[in-house]
């Protein structure tokens, strides 16, 4: 048994860095801000990697529409980690773009892709993205490729015997869904998974390389990506002004948060 | 232009309060109102908006659409969908079940889609106009679409609907689900006094990294930490959340709480719940996680540290103090 997994994600600034935006809209200087690769489709990146390397003969291609040097870069951190093909896309990766016009290109991509066996085939990416943050993008991709057996929210992948897999989904209020599905094609929207993020191998790196760089030379330009109509993009208006308490004793601050919490 | 407002029936057959806030925000458009429902059985949710006058009610019902699974529900929603043709926005709470399957009824009926919206309104121009955040919580957009739009709106962005019950006629709809793959064997939840994941709760408490480290002794009390931790929620019935940080040191072999999960998160790659106050306890405050606390109103934080995040305009007060003694005081005034 092999499996042809496909991990849709694209790039995010780091979390750490401060957003601001600007008309258009887009982010204050894109282009010069730190990014990392999606973090909900890093885990979907490290789950498919993880899946793979149990069944032998299985494939990972991620595939990704982002600025291409930005792509560039990011890759330079993740290609250590786990091996997978690239199949990159120049295009805007930014939160502004609309879901449906992401789903259209990526589903194009993955359409492209050589030898690939759609009864073999597992779509993955994050249930959100950490730009946009719809949660809508994969369930096209999806339809598009006319898979409808689809599961968002993953926390768990498991491969039953005598084959198909067991999905654990997350709902509302801490529950989760378990589900059974007969195999693929089936689209995957990871949430957090189980997996820790895996540590740099620089042998892996260097193998990734050698299919990166050239795909990243063959990344076609996406043209133009919708954007829906927007009226304002603001940041938020609230600054607290922190109280901060340096000179109550532990009984003292019990008290005032007790009184605080039944307020 | 008519809305639609689609909606599912919950475990007990009623609508929830995700699908009443969804009709509510609807009703509050001022346009007609025709109701898709999807569930096991639909006629007792129908006749629960009686009140409501809709210009009609759709529904899809059987054993086969008790269970959230993608491949029903989308064929049950785009029934739906194409039953009430002619209305232009769809309206929708945004549970996860409708998550999972609504952006991929949007692709089937050639709408556009949008999620976690927390605002729908009429603009002074008469177009339709919502607000949603992006970048996880860091700036706030107002958009606007030509039709058909599907909006699916997160818990909390309207009043949910009241009315009186009746007799409501619902028109159903035939939909074919031989070719599902999938069947749901379960749906898991923790025991009730293990659950500490309270949606409705008033107050969501944070525990960071810092119950893990070492104290002023020199040791680890993770055990302690755990125990203070459970008391606490056990006395004020709040929701537990945590840092990515924390939930992270279970997957790295460090000694964790143990009974955090990555469903505890809070943040950029966690959830942004929403409850009115929120107590933070060893936790720095850094950007990551704060912007899952956008829709905590009230902050108080407990650190070590005067110079974290809380302290840079990000809670309203920050004790400065050591979280076990406070957490041992709470526990002690609230009589445990």
């Amino acid at each position: 048994m092999s499996f042809q997994i496909v991990v849709c994600g694209g790039i995010a600034p780091d979390p750490l860095q401060t957003l601001e935006p600007v008309a258009g809209p887009a982010l204050k200087n894109e282009m010069m801000l730190p990014a990392v690769l999606d973090p909900w489709g890093s885990h979907a990146l490290y789950e498919a990697a993880h899946l793979a390397k149990q069944f032998p003969g299985s494939r990972v291609v991620l595939v990704s529409m982002s600025p291409r040097s930005k792509l560039q870069q990011v890759l330079m951190t993740v290609a250590q980690k786990v091996a997978f093909e690239l199949v990159a896309v120049d295009g805007p990766s930014n939160g502004f773009t609309d879901s449906a016009a992401v789903a259209e290109v990526l589903a194009a991509a993955i359409e492209e892709i050589a030898g690939l066996d759609k009864s073999k085939l597992i779509v993955s990416g994050g249930w959100e993205s950490a730009t946009r943050g719809s949660g809508t993008t994969m369930q096209m991709v999806g339809e598009r490729l006319g898979i409808t057996e689809q599961f968002q929210g993953v926390d768990e992948l498991r491969v039953v015997d005598g084959g198909g897999f067991e999905i654990v989904e997350r709902l509302e209020g801490g529950k989760r869904q378990v589900s059974r599905c007969s195999g693929a094609p089936m689209v995957l929207g990871w949430a957090t998974g189980n997996l820790p993020e895996p540590a740099n191998q620089p042998q892996v790196g260097m193998a990734n390389m050698r299919v990166i760089m050239p795909a990243l030379q063959k990344a076609r330009p996406a043209g133009a990506v919708a954007v829906p109509e927007y009226r304002s993009v603001t940041l938020p208006g609230v600054q607290r002004d922190t109280r901060i308490v340096r000179d109550l004793s532990p009984a003292e601050i019990a008290k005032e948060i007790v009184e605080w919490i039944n307020s | 232009m008519n809305v639609l407002v689609l909606l599912h029936t919950d475990e007990r057959g009623a609508l929830g309060r995700g699908a009443l806030e969804a009709v509510g925000v609807a009703a509050g458009l001022g346009l007609p109102v025709t109701v898709g429902i999807v569930g096991e059985s639909v006629q007792a949710a129908a006749d629960s908006l009686a009140g409501l006058g809709a210009a009609a009610v759709f529904g899809v019902e059987g054993a086969e659409f008790g269970s959230a699974r993608y491949s029903t529900d989308a064929a049950a929603a785009e029934a739906i969908c194409r039953a009430a043709d002619g209305c232009g926005l769809v309206v929708a709470p945004g549970t996860s079940r409708w998550m999972r399957a609504l952006p991929g009824v949007a692709q089937r009926v050639g709408a556009r889609v949008d999620s976690h919206v927390v605002g729908l309104a009429a603009d002074g121009s008469g177009a339709m106009v919502a607000r949603r955040w992006v970048y996880r919580n860091r700036m706030e957009a107002a958009v606007t679409r030509p039709t058909p739009w599907m909006v699916l709106l997160d818990s909390g962005a309207g009043a949910a609907w009241s009315g009186p019950n009746g007799a409501v006629e619902v028109q159903r709809s035939t939909v074919d689900v031989l070719s599902s793959r999938t069947e749901v064997l379960r749906v898991e939840s923790p025991q009730a006094d293990q659950q500490t994941i309270r949606p409705e709760a008033k107050l969501l408490m944070v525990a960071g990294a810092g119950w893990t480290k070492k104290q002023k002794d020199g040791q680890t009390h993770v055990p302690e930490a755990s125990e203070l931790i459970q008391d606490l929620l056990r006395l004020t019935g709040a929701s537990l959340g945590s840092s990515k940080s924390l939930v992270d040191l279970g997957s790295e072999g460090e000694s964790v709480l143990p009974f955090l999960t990555h469903m505890h998160q809070v943040g950029q790659t966690g959830s942004s719940p929403r409850h009115a106050k929120g107590l933070a306890t060893c936790c720095h405050g850094e950007e990551p996680h704060v912007v899952g606390w956008r829709f905590v109103n009230e902050r108080r934080a407990v650190n070590l540290d005067a110079n974290c995040g809380w302290g840079r305009k990000k809670a309203d007060v920050l004790y400065v103090a050591d979280a076990f003694e406070v957490a041992r005081e709470i526990r002690k005034l609230l009589g445990a």
